[in-house]
């Protein structure tokens, strides 16, 4: 973790206003900003370490938790709200067993919701990691959701856990 | 593959004969196959298209007879992923892998058209051959994103090749820095961020202040849901963003420059980063730019998810890696901005359009548009109406010209009920008002405003008082805190809402929402705050009758308000076959198989997936008004 953060901090060396860089490089290596990163931060570009907390958590992008193996982020901007995204929503919440902003035990599946992913001819739609999958429908979701979800081990799982392996 | 150390570009007759070289190396025998290759179309598969016609292409042997082009966005992502093919640009829509190798056969080594991959007209089902010809662009006048769609966005040479940078040549070689302001100015190019703010103004303040630094920026924050041009243009152009801006700053001076984008948009970071390293080897930035002494360099900045952001001292604030709460003008960032140095802050549109401007003249510019909005605009129709996309018309286009003339109407030939625009900072026009030409000024007699230039159209199935609620609970979670009359106040407004919504709502309400939004308009900061009343306000004063409704009748005519509904189960057509029983999340329906089944309202939590899955033939279950007291 250590080396991590300092090979995230170093490209910025020296540079005026480079703090939220440097979380976004801490984010993408770590998968999240832990509290040792905040006091080698803290440490690194002498600034206390609330300050640092202040800016981290005014935005939104930053985790201070382990996040989840896929992230599943639900679009409610407008396009998606008047296409009715939010019943999708609900219908995952009921599938995967957690509420918005959490993770499930196993760490396999987050989910989050976000305002709108710039990809409003689509809507409804929802993106799992990197994949977007537009037009959503009740049973759309059933069938993307399975390849996710226990028991129903598809491929995606197997990655996961050699992953962890 | 060619050039890899390139001689830097120093002088007009250097762009020129590179402009030709280049020109000349392209192969005009070739059949150009143009893909979308940015996010809408990848969202749908564009990736695996442009695959699967590499190898298609090299297996029926027509390598040396096609052009395979990943291109930016045409703005038509519905239908993606997409192709334009040849010079006649046929128009391929809605493509599958499988439908490559026919495409291949038939058109690119026959010259066949294949007809179930054209587009079809929603209405008229005519089959249209080529892009030109469809609706949906056949109304727009595509300045701004002239080149986006039509050539690579990582490859400058195709910049260079349709004419690029030559308007920085011409401004650095024969114009000085009072020439080009005074040119802008006189275009009358209002900020494409949505606040229309004249833009040979604002760097004009700039220009006058004597600092050994100063800043330019591009704001490409765009935080508004519902919009998604800023997107399209830094994916789909990056290098004409790049060009305005060096221009801005060798107009006001300034020696840095920042781009500053949303992190939620990875494809326009990675675009627009591939862009400044080849403006950098060609010698468009860095030291003395053209032979003219003048120094340039930009740097991305990247957002971490503040909408407010968007706003030009809250941005200003999360470049110094400070929280992005927005400050009290004056001063200006014009005058003090970044590190307290003269900054001058553009949307990337507007930055595109003084390419135009520069190149172009200002009378060219002037001759689009009304009175004081000149040129074209651009809006990202979405919502429910036949065809959706990014479409870019004269500024004075009138919204039906839009909605029905590019957009094609409203899905399954509903009623048009209002159109949003502007985003949260926007309001709602009632379909009455369609005819209206729609510039900056008009918009915001009408309560909303230019905004973002997202325009969200609805039917007779959208509930005013839920979009109404839906934007302010966006501004509410996205304000900043600083102001307690945009903390405080949304937060109120949000919960009456909420109560008219649920049934419990007080006839006093109506004044009191009026009232706070006035507060907070006086009493806020910065836009965020100052506008977000304005979709409750513009709902309130052409669709009150429906704030009424919830009131005093405890209905919601557009039945959407859940509290105010219910579902019930038809006997007439219930066949008993269980889809809705076994899809319940809560166990409310109860029924044997092959009878009549029942919805228990006491455990229903209205999620609505039995009327979502009882199968269309059947439709058994119904939407009905319904409040229940006590819930």
């Amino acid at each position: 973790m250590q080396k991590l953060i300092d090979e995230a901090i170093k490209p910025y060396e020296g540079e005026k206003g480079s703090l939220i860089p440097i979380l976004q490089s801490i984010q993408e290596k770590c998968g999240y900003i832990s509290e040792d990163a905040f006091s080698v931060i803290a440490q690194r570009l002498k600034m206390s370490e609330h300050e640092i907390y202040g800016v981290a958590t005014f935005y939104t992008q930053f985790r201070f938790t382990r996040p989840a193996d896929h992230l599943i982020k639900v679009c409610l901007g407008t396009a998606c709200h008047v296409k009715g995204n939010s019943l999708n929503l609900n219908n995952i919440v009921n599938m995967i067993g957690i509420k918005e902003g959490e993770v499930t035990s196993d760490y396999r599946l987050g989910l989050e919701t976000v305002h709108c992913l710039g990809a409003c001819a689509l809507a409804p739609l929802a993106t799992i990691d990197e994949e977007y999958y537009g037009n959503l429908s009740p049973r759309k979701l059933e069938k993307i959701l399975s390849k996710y979800t226990k028991g129903k081990a598809g491929i995606k799982d197997e990655e996961s856990k050699k992953k962890k392996d | 593959m060619k050039n890899p150390k390139r001689k830097k570009i120093n002088s007009v007759s250097d762009l020129e004969e590179l402009r030709d070289s280049i020109v000349q190396s392209m192969d005009t025998q070739k059949t150009v196959v143009r893909v979308c290759s940015t996010t809408g179309c990848r969202a749908g598969g564009a990736a695996k298209i442009i695959d699967t016609l590499g190898e298609e292409v090299a297996k029926q042997g027509l390598d040396d007879k096609v052009e395979i082009k990943k291109v930016g966005c045409r703005g038509f992502c519905e239908k993606g992923p997409l192709l334009v093919l040849g010079p006649k640009n046929i128009f391929y829509q809605k493509l599958k892998p499988a439908d490559i190798p026919e495409m291949v056969s038939e058109t690119l080594a026959k010259g066949v058209i294949v007809d179930r991959l054209l587009y079809e007209d929603p209405d008229t089902k005519e089959k249209i051959n080529y892009e030109s010809d469809i609706p949906f662009f056949k109304k727009q006048v595509r300045n701004v994103f002239g080149h986006t769609g039509k050539i690579d966005p990582t490859s400058i040479d195709d910049y260079i090749a349709v004419g690029g940078y030559s308007a920085l040549c011409k401004a650095l070689t024969s114009m000085s820095p009072e020439d080009i302001i005074n040119t802008v100015s006189d275009s009358g190019l209002r900020g494409r961020g949505g606040g229309g703010f004249p833009a040979g103004t604002k760097w004009k303040f700039s220009q006058n202040v004597v600092s050994d630094t100063k800043y330019v920026i591009a704001n490409g924050d765009e935080g508004d849901p519902g919009a998604f041009m800023d997107r399209s243009l830094m994916e789909g152009d990056p290098h004409s963003i790049l060009e305005g801006m060096i221009i801005g700053a060798y107009a006001i001076g300034a020696t840095e420059g920042y781009i500053y984008v949303r992190a939620e948009y990875p494809l326009a970071v990675k675009n627009l980063g591939i862009a400044i390293k080849k403006a950098e080897e060609y010698g468009f930035l860095g030291e003395n730019i053209f032979g003219s002494g003048f120094n340039f360099n930009i740097k991305i900045k990247t957002g971490a998810g503040a909408f407010v952001c968007g706003e030009e001292t809250a941005l200003i604030g999360s470049i110094m890696g400070k929280r992005g709460t927005p400050v009290p003008r004056p001063p200006f960032p014009a005058i003090s901005g970044v590190w307290g140095k003269p900054t001058i802050i553009n949307n990337v549109k507007s930055w595109t359009n003084v390419v135009l401007i520069i190149k172009n003249g200002a009378d060219w510019f002037k001759s689009l548009g009304t009175e004081k909005s000149k040129g074209t605009t651009i809006f990202s129709v979405v919502g429910m109406v036949k065809n959706t996309g990014l479409v870019e018309v004269p500024m004075g286009t009138t919204l039906r010209d839009i909605i029905f003339g590019c957009a094609r109407g409203i899905l399954d030939n509903k009623e048009l009920k209002a159109v949003q625009i502007g985003g949260p900072a926007g309001g709602c026009i009632p379909k009455d008002l369609i005819d209206t030409p729609v510039d900056f000024d008009r918009l915001v007699e009408l309560g909303a405003m230019m905004g973002s230039g997202g325009m969200v159209v609805m039917n007779e199935d959208t509930c005013m008082v839920d979009i109404a609620r839906y934007f302010l609970s966006f501004t509410q979670s996205e304000s900043c805190g600083k102001c307690s009359p945009c903390r405080i106040g949304t937060k109120v407004m949000l919960d009456i809402l909420d109560r008219i919504r649920s049934g419990h709502g007080e006839e006093e309400d109506l004044d009191r929402l009026a009232d706070l939004a006035a507060t907070i308009r006086t009493g806020s900061l910065c836009g965020l705050g100052q506008l977000s009343p304005n979709p409750v306000l513009t709902t309130l004063r052409y669709f009150r009758s429906e704030y009424e409704a919830h009131i005093r009748d405890k209905s919601c005519p557009a039945l959407v308000c859940t509290d105010l509904i219910k579902y019930v189960i038809s006997e007439e057509k219930c066949v008993g076959c269980g889809i809705c029983r076994k899809k319940c999340p809560v166990g409310a329906v109860s029924g044997k198989n092959k009878k009549i089944h029942v919805i228990d309202e006491s455990i229903c939590v209205k999620c609505g997936l039995c009327y979502t899955k009882c199968p269309s033939k059947i439709g058994a279950v119904d939407k009905v008004t319904g409040f229940r007291k006590g819930r």
